[in-house]
């Protein structure tokens, strides 16, 4: 007998049989519903808060550790590997590279999307290797995408900007 | 096999709110400070770290893989446990006993003034079918049902509560990282409004920020480190059950956490032996069913000795010196640490102008409503 297949037999009274889509409509299958209100305010706190208030200000901000010399984007207060304060703040360039990307068809709740969304990790050059953003890209058909592709923040105005990583709309092609 | 030692302890706090602060600011700044006490690097020290968060607290799911940075353990050996700071040192113990590490770091935070929504995320401790739907209260009403049942099971009046508010918000004034600390009557406390009854307004540990780190280590190398290890010679834990209809009431999760640390402290006469105790006070009923649980006094006893100052700063076995929860505010996973921080502060005669004479101390904490679990740590100097 195959491992999870066993010839089991049903005492009379459990008479089954398959579930369709209308016995849970219709409540034959019990569930409970719970929607809770859980909210929070995260403190954005030293390192983040700058960073933020300098998108508001179309800058992308990083900090610096003289010890290992990375310069670390998004910024912190800490170098993480050296374990010891950062030592300056610095801007680093709104272009980059696209270190990988996945064109995505489907939304969390598994609905189709109008329009597929290209997110992508990208390097910002300025910042030390491999630091920097997961964002998406825009003006660029799927196809053309490609790992190595150089990019630059399209930004809001600065009059829609509120200091979110949203005030970047996406990234686009560098060349053409 | 090996004893193990606090040999460093830091903390970062404790404050009603840290809005200058991101957590993980506030965890490295509670970490520096441990690891310049215990003069290690954690980058070359450190062989592992266990810290202690419980997802709903922190509003992120999969808490872990944000520990790292902050600590000094990027790749290196860290886990998270969702419970007290004291279950992170019993981990941090079961390590360094069985040989896997030499040199363990615990932590645990609260950033408790990040949650808005403070009563619903209690909820979510609570059976979805069973409890979760019932009322609309805010959930602290779970603590008076218990202080309600407990009370009239002992035959304790208010007074004795109000007391220990007294008693405790009096032991923070003299602490100066305690922001809710003050000048506190037993009469204002039984004058204060009756959110819950029984419970009162002033019975209640409000919330409060901070973060705890204590390194550990094996003996050999706890005695290269400092002159004043502190040794964990016991640690327990125990949970009774989720169900209201079932619960002792009684903190029996406290008497039998603590008779497992005891074991392995080898303390046959706590009321004795333990010389300084820190226990959960969240709710000021909770302080005096933890004393009783940790046997440090007879049921029976205890009216008369919070009464006469017996568990006062001068008195023959001081409880909650630091000023407790009440004083120091609600650090949610982070409490126990708070604890285990005042006892080792104390064992080492750093306790400043709240000093006192102490040997052995015993630090307790509860995993807070809705639970009936906890877990107690025992220190030697
Ligand atoms: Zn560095």
């Amino acid at each position: 007998m195959a491992v999870g297949k066993k010839d089991i037999s049903c005492p009379p009274y459990v008479k089954g049989r398959e579930i369709k889509a209308e016995d849970i409509k219709e409540g034959k299958v019990t569930y409970w519903e719970h929607h809770p209100d859980i909210r929070y305010s995260f403190t954005a706190g030293q390192a983040i808060s700058r960073f933020l208030k300098g998108l508001k200000e179309g800058k992308l901000l990083a900090t610096k550790c003289d010890h290992c010399g990375r310069i670390m984007f998004p910024p912190r207060m800490f170098c993480e590997l050296c374990f010891r304060p950062v030592d300056e703040w610095c801007e680093v360039k709104d272009t980059g590279v696209v270190e990988t990307f996945s064109v995505s068809y489907i939304d969390p709740d598994a609905k189709p999307l109008e329009e597929p969304v290209i997110v992508a990790v990208i390097s910002v050059d300025g910042a030390s290797p491999k630091m920097g953003f997961m964002h998406i890209l825009g003006e660029v058909d799927p196809d053309d995408v490609y790992i190595g592709m150089k990019v630059k923040a399209v930004w809001k105005s600065e009059s829609e900007r509120e200091g979110s990583v949203t005030d970047i709309k996406y990234w686009k092609p560098l060349e053409g | 096999m090996t004893r193990v030692a606090v040999v460093g302890a830091g903390y970062s706090g404790f404050n009603s709110n840290t809005p200058d602060l991101s957590w993980k600011e506030l965890m490295y700044e509670a970490a520096v400070r441990a690891y310049e006490d215990a003069g290690v690097d954690p980058r070359k020290d450190v062989d592992a770290f266990v810290t202690c968060a419980e997802d709903f607290w922190e509003g992120f799911a999969i808490f872990d893989e944000f520990v790292p940075d902050q600590l000094g353990a990027v790749l290196k050996p860290t886990f998270t446990v969702d419970a007290d700071f004291l279950y992170g040192i019993a981990n941090a113990v079961m390590i360094i006993k069985s040989g896997l590490a030499d040199i363990a770091v615990v932590e645990a935070h609260s950033k408790a003034s990040d949650i808005l929504t403070f009563g619903e995320v209690i909820k979510f401790a609570f059976d979805p079918i069973w409890l979760r739907p019932i009322g609309k209260a805010h959930p602290y009403y779970f603590a008076a049902l218990e202080k309600s049942a407990y009370m009239t099971a002992r035959g304790y009046s208010d007074d004795v509560f109000a007391k220990v508010v007294e008693k405790n918000k009096a032991n923070g004034r003299l602490n100066s990282d305690a922001p809710y600390a003050g000048k506190v009557t037993a009469d204002d406390v039984l004058r204060s409004e009756a959110v819950f009854y029984p419970i009162r307004k002033l019975e209640i540990a409000q919330r409060a920020d901070g973060a705890i780190v204590f390194v550990l280590a094996r003996e050999e190398i706890a005695r290269e480190l400092t002159d004043t290890p502190i040794w964990v010679s016991g640690v327990g834990w125990w949970s009774e059950t989720s169900n209201y209809d079932t619960m002792s009431f009684t903190a029996a999760y406290a008497r039998k956490s603590a008779e497992m640390a005891y074991k392995m402290a080898g303390i046959t006469n706590p009321a004795r032996q333990i010389d300084v105790a820190e226990v959960d006070d969240r709710f000021a009923f909770k302080e005096v069913q933890h004393i009783e649980a940790l046997k440090l006094a007879k049921s029976n006893e205890i009216p008369e000795l919070v009464e006469g100052g017996y568990f006062g700063r001068g008195g023959d076995l001081p409880v909650n010196v630091s000023g407790g929860s009440l004083s120091v505010g609600n650090l949610l996973e982070a409490t126990g640490g708070q604890k285990a921080l005042e006892v080792v502060l104390q064992l080492r005669g750093e306790a400043g102008r709240r000093q006192v004479d102490a040997e052995v101390g015993v630090a307790q904490a509860w995993r807070y409503i809705p639970t009936a679990s906890g877990a107690v740590a025992v220190f030697s100097r």
